[in-house]
């Protein structure tokens, strides 16, 4: 397809590697995090990794929405669709997320709540159009991408007079969360990963544009350089990246030119702003409170709101004590070192959210990475010992 | 191009219906980049050759090196 398969080319792909071995200092280590899921994915099943030379390594970010959300909120959705009447219409990639106990919002569907897959927020209000009898609540997940089409269906159900339909908002946030791995008390307690910059995300800057990192690359001191999804993007930053690093600059720069502007996409902001407003504290699995890290509705949505209009209560919730996703969220274990990984947790039984969306960094190596020639001796080091 | 800010795509043979609006002057032929059933934005065709011609020089000069 057009705009893909040639941001695809393998040989491009090795070129632009042997460039960034050349230009990479052997004296010193370079550490890139990778914020966004998508590129996690990315970097995985293209072997990126294996492309680049030894001292230039990349951290895999938080950015995946299914794996921030604390168990909490799974276990209230749970609880909620258990309710008599309500339909619960949530992204595919919910399904399977472990909430407490064992539990999740695929088992409960079988234990016979109304909860159904959606592909798009306009899937979720047809639904709400069509049986009326119905309390259909959407199960809003995602970063700045997913926020625009939730506050669309909003705007649509207001504008139809839907009474029975409502959001279980949970926004997030990309810039709170980039500045939380960087200045969060708590991460630098487990250990703090040196990052020398990052790969901005490509679907989230077509939204908020350039401009918000711009805030972070100049008090922390870090290149961002924005990237698409493809692998000839994610090499790209890279290469910018490392010759930030060489010249001591902080800038950030826009690999994505062919769809992010610095300003993003107005249209979109500004449905966001109509409908949301911050929060001042938000839980997520792995970064702990994060403040101004989430959206809410706006007090005049109230009764879109599904957490007010059913008295819903998030639970506190602890995470399996054996799962690493915590730390491999903040980029401080990877997922091999987590003993979970490939025993009891793969991506048939995921035990932690990392293994659950195709965007975390467990569910990537598990998919990709484990069939790489180090990773494949290491673990057969490993059997053997 | 289809009422109501919806318009039919094909991604790679695949039609799917979706929304497109959240961004303006959408035409038949665009690309557009999708996210959950929505047009987030509108991929830039000089832009798109730009970046492939930096990275074929960049390329170029790792052959070199």
């Amino acid at each position: 397809m057009k705009y893909i398969d040639e941001y695809r080319d393998g040989r491009l792909a090795k070129e632009i590697a042997r460039q960034i071995a050349a230009l990479a200092d052997p004296a010193r280590a370079y550490y890139f995090m990778e914020f966004c899921g998508g590129h996690t994915h990315a970097i995985s099943r293209y072997g990126l990794e294996d492309l680049l030379p030894a001292n230039v390594r990349m951290i895999h970010g938080p950015g995946c929405p299914v794996c921030v959300l604390p168990i909490g909120r799974i276990d209230a959705a749970i609880a909620l669709a258990m309710r008599p009447k309500i339909t619960l219409c949530t992204y595919g990639d919910l399904m399977r997320v472990p909430g407490s106990n064992g539990s999740s919002l695929l088992k409960a569907k079988a234990a016979g709540a109304d909860i159904r897959m959606v592909y798009s927020t306009l899937d979720a209000l047809r639904i709400a159009e069509a049986e009326l009898e119905r309390e259909v609540v959407f199960f809003a997940i995602g970063f700045e991408t997913t926020t625009p089409p939730t506050a669309l269906a909003l705007k649509a159900a207001i504008a139809k007079g839907l009474g029975n339909f409502s959001i279980f908002c949970n926004h997030v946030l990309t810039p709170a969360a980039i500045q939380n791995i960087l200045e969060s008390p708590d991460v630098r307690k487990l250990g703090t990963i040196k990052i020398d910059g990052f790969v901005g995300p490509a679907h989230v800057s077509t939204v908020i544009g350039t401009e918000p990192y711009e805030f972070f690359a100049g008090k922390f001191q870090k290149p961002v350089v924005v990237a698409g999804f493809e692998p000839l993007d994610v090499i790209q930053a890279i290469l910018m990246l490392v010759r930030q690093v060489n010249d001591g600059r902080h800038e950030v720069e826009n690999q994505y030119i062919r769809a992010v502007t610095a300003l993003g996409n107005e249209k979109a902001q500004a449905e966001v702003a109509n409908f949301f407003e911050l929060r001042e504290s938000f839980e997520w699995r792995g970064l702990g409170e994060v403040p101004y890290g989430a959206l809410r509705l706006r007090p005049q949505y109230v009764a879109y709101d599904a957490e007010k209009r059913f008295s819903m209560v998030t639970p506190a919730a602890k995470d399996n004590p054996a799962c690493e996703c915590g730390a491999i969220l903040r980029g401080v274990k990877k997922p091999a070192d987590c003993k979970l990984f490939g025993t009891v947790c793969t991506s048939d039984t995921p035990i932690g959210s990392c293994m659950v969306s195709a965007e975390g960094a467990c569910a990537a190596h598990w998919t990709y990475g484990r069939f790489r020639k180090k990773a494949r001796q290491v673990d057969v080091g490993r059997a053997v010992a | 191009m289809l009422p109501d800010n919806m318009a039919k795509v094909t991604l790679d043979g695949v039609s799917k219906i979706v929304s497109t609006a959240l961004i303006d002057d959408v035409r038949p032929g665009d690309y557009l980049v999708l996210h959950v059933g929505y047009a987030l934005a509108k991929i830039n065709p000089e832009e798109a050759e730009r970046t492939l011609a930096l990275i074929r020089q960049a390329a170029a000069m790792g052959d070199a090196g």
